[in-house]
């Protein structure tokens, strides 16, 4: 903690007087006062946060530009996209690419936007993620300074997707690991739509802390397909914060794929505010060594008509451990609404382990809600089976394993980052989608 | 083909085959008669390869090799294939991927190239259409919410694809109507040539109606009592297998 009150005050004492200085001030002394919860936290039973606690992290000035494009190469997505590239939460303007950006649309860095349109900036800023909702976020507000503001217009459709990506760089000299607070703030216009893409690659030896808060607002029928994809090293923190606010006839659809990480825990937030706005999340976790990954969701039902549905897969080997806890709230005049909360848990070893927890509270009397959580392993006979028809047994479980995160694996419609998570899950598999192109 | 000699194996310390004796020449058919319990379903298991059952004494030479040395996926790629009398279901795992991961793996095994996509989908379309399978089954998975007879045709079909040179067919016979039984047999047919041996085990002598054995065993309390042609299935058939048993006591 005191690491942490030295760099606070380091970070911000020397920033000029405004509001944003005296609300990451109040955020600071937020963090100070609740402390990394523990256990006895119901928000965090499942999820120690000692071990992060320990740590001492820096926050990054800089970075090596030529590590940073040599991850990015081997590792970033390369698509037909708008690019805002943090490494380790500084900006790269050399890897981002916002140009040409169509009319009524602002996507620019936070940094950026801070500088030239403070008011408006603030004003998107802890709507919905302020610094009472979760200890993390706090801190988060605390260090804000970079990130990205996404502004679809009124009836305007992103022409092309756009991916954040996150490096976490590894330093060969072990200096101390560095920590990242970014936070997106998004106004998604009536009738708009947008492709937002997160990508988080970590370096093999990357020890870093990424503390990461997505705030949005999807006005009437506004559209979001939201992609998170994230690829941390063994030996790094992450903890994650999506805060949705839905009108009218939205639909915010989420693409989760967590494929490691020492400690990963995402808390995905949506409210559905106006009739007819719908919520879509799939998620997998596939994780192995002794990484723990958590996923936290909460769907509001706060209007009559709204529909959620919900999938999520974890995939555990070794001595793995897994957290799906997902909470549906309806509220008492939310009649008619619909909530499907679907969870699968696979287990690949004897010493993994998954707390799975789908909870519903309904407080209105005409509603459609259903939920479910099984766990399990490999089929035994169906391997055996594969295996007798002369398919290996490596591939046999991959491809068994694959099957059993199809579900939300077949959700991603970018090839890349599907060819991607099925080789994270399965191996490498032949002629996959040569198969597939013959349909 | 392959050669059984002296078989002795167990299942959790209990012993089922006690000195099973069969050797199968190239081109011929077989098949093995006898009441419940007499071992017949572990045999096709330990010829297979399955967990569990443990091999005590005796030998079984595949092609001039050792059987027991080869993994489940080696004696596949070698050749031998199980029928199964209970296909399972494999939720997510779609037909036309198991058959080509399967005829690729086999093909490498034997050293020859990967099949390329189209002449692998046009080997399959062409199987489909003897078998009387619809083309939208390869997009399905593998056996989920199929009906017996479904099943069991899917296990020709892909006996008909990978063209394995042992088939070891374990009551393909079970929960078949007639026509299903007629198809069955009419695939099981097709493949029989002077290279390609089979191994039938079954309860009844129905299926021998429609896939004629050169040779008939029956087998009790894990041993081959007595052999003959298919006339001896049809005596079973009559008379049940009291006569065979007093015979041999």
């Amino acid at each position: 903690m005191n690491a942490y009150v030295k760099t606070f005050t380091a970070f911000n004492g020397d920033a000029e007087s405004s509001w944003l200085k005296s609300q990451r001030i109040a955020a600071f002394a937020r963090f100070e006062h609740l402390g990394f919860p523990t256990p006895a936290v119901e928000q965090w039973k499942y999820t120690d946060t000692k071990a992060l606690a320990k740590q001492v992290f820096k926050l990054a000035e800089s970075y090596d530009e030529a590590a940073a494009q040599a991850l990015f190469a081997s590792k970033g997505l390369k698509l037909d996209a708008y690019y805002l590239v943090l490494v380790d939460g500084v900006l790269s303007p050399a890897l981002s690419n916002l140009e040409a950006m169509q009319e009524a649309v602002v996507i620019e860095p936070l940094s950026q936007a801070l500088a030239t349109e403070l008011e408006l900036t603030c004003g998107m800023m802890g709507r919905l993620a302020g610094i009472d909702v979760d200890v993390f976020t706090a801190l988060n507000f605390a260090f804000v300074s970079e990130g990205a503001v996404i502004r679809i217009g009124n009836h305007q459709k992103l022409n092309k997707p756009l991916v954040i990506t996150y490096l976490s760089t590894a330093n060969a000299a072990d200096e101390t690991a560095v920590m990242s607070h970014p936070r997106i703030l998004i106004a998604a216009g009536a009738n708009s739509e947008l492709q937002l893409i997160e990508h988080f690659i970590g370096a093999d030896d990357a020890k870093n802390f990424t503390n990461r808060v997505v705030e949005g607002i999807l006005e009437r029928n506004a559209k979001i397909e939201h992609t998170l994809l994230q690829q941390p090293s063994d030996k790094e923190w992450w903890v994650g914060r999506i805060q949705m606010e839905q009108k009218r006839d939205s639909r915010y659809t989420f693409h989760h794929m967590n494929l490691g990480g020492k400690l990963v825990r995402d808390d995905l937030v949506c409210d559905l505010n106006g009739k007819g706005a719908e919520a879509h999340f799939s998620g997998l976790l596939l994780g192995r060594n002794r990484q723990h990954l958590d996923i936290h969701t909460l769907v509001n039902h706060n209007a009559p008509l709204t529909h959620s549905y919900e999938t999520y897969k974890t995939i555990l080997n070794d001595r793995a451990r897994g957290v799906f806890n997902s909470l549906v709230v309806v509220k008492k005049d939310s009649q008619k609404i619909s909530a499907v909360q679907n969870n699968a848990n696979l287990l690949l070893s004897d010493q993994a382990e998954i707390d799975a927890k789908p909870e519903l509270i309904i407080f209105a009397d005409d509603v459609k809600c259903s939920h479910g959580a099984t766990t399990g392993q490999l089929d035994m006979d169906a391997l055996f089976y594969l295996m007798a028809r002369g398919v290996d047994e490596q591939q046999a479980r991959g491809l068994l394993t694959l099957a059993f995160a199809n579900e939300v694996v077949d959700t991603l419609l970018i090839p890349a980052i599907y060819n991607l998570v099925e080789t994270a899950v399965a191996g490498q598999l032949p002629h996959k989608i040569e198969l597939e192109l013959m349909q | 083909m392959i050669e059984i000699k002296d078989l002795h194996a167990q299942v959790e310390g209990n012993p089922i085959l006690k000195g099973l004796n069969l050797t199968i020449k190239s081109g011929e058919v077989h098949a093995i008669m006898g009441p419940n319990g007499a071992g017949k379903s572990t045999l096709s298991a330990v010829l297979a390869g399955r967990d569990n059952y443990e091999v005590t004494r005796g030998s079984v030479t595949f092609l001039g090799k050792n059987l027991f040395e080869m993994s489940v996926e080696e004696r596949a790629c070698a050749g031998l294939m199980l029928a199964f009398q209970y296909p399972v279901e494999i939720p997510g795992v779609k037909n036309v991927y198991l058959l080509k991961a399967a005829l690729n793996a086999q093909r490498k095994a034997r050293g020859e190239p990967e099949m390329e996509a189209p002449a692998f989908m046009k080997l399959v379309r062409e199987k489909l259409q003897f078998m009387k399978i619809d083309n939208s089954f390869l997009h399905r998975a593998v056996n989920e919410g199929f009906s017996g007879g479904e099943k069991k045709r899917n296990e020709i079909l892909q006996m008909l694809i990978l063209e394995p040179k042992l088939i070891l067919l374990d009551e393909i016979d079970s929960g078949l109507d007639i026509d299903a039984l007629k198809i069955v047999a009419e695939g099981v047919n097709s493949l029989r040539d002077a290279n390609r041996s089979f191994l039938m085990i079954t309860h009844y002598q129905r299926l021998l109606d429609y896939i004629e054995p050169d040779f008939v065993h029956v087998l009790s309390d894990g041993q081959i009592i007595k052999s003959g042609d298919k006339s001896l299935a049809l005596k079973l058939e009559e008379q049940g297998y009291d006569w065979v048993l007093e015979e041999t006591a």
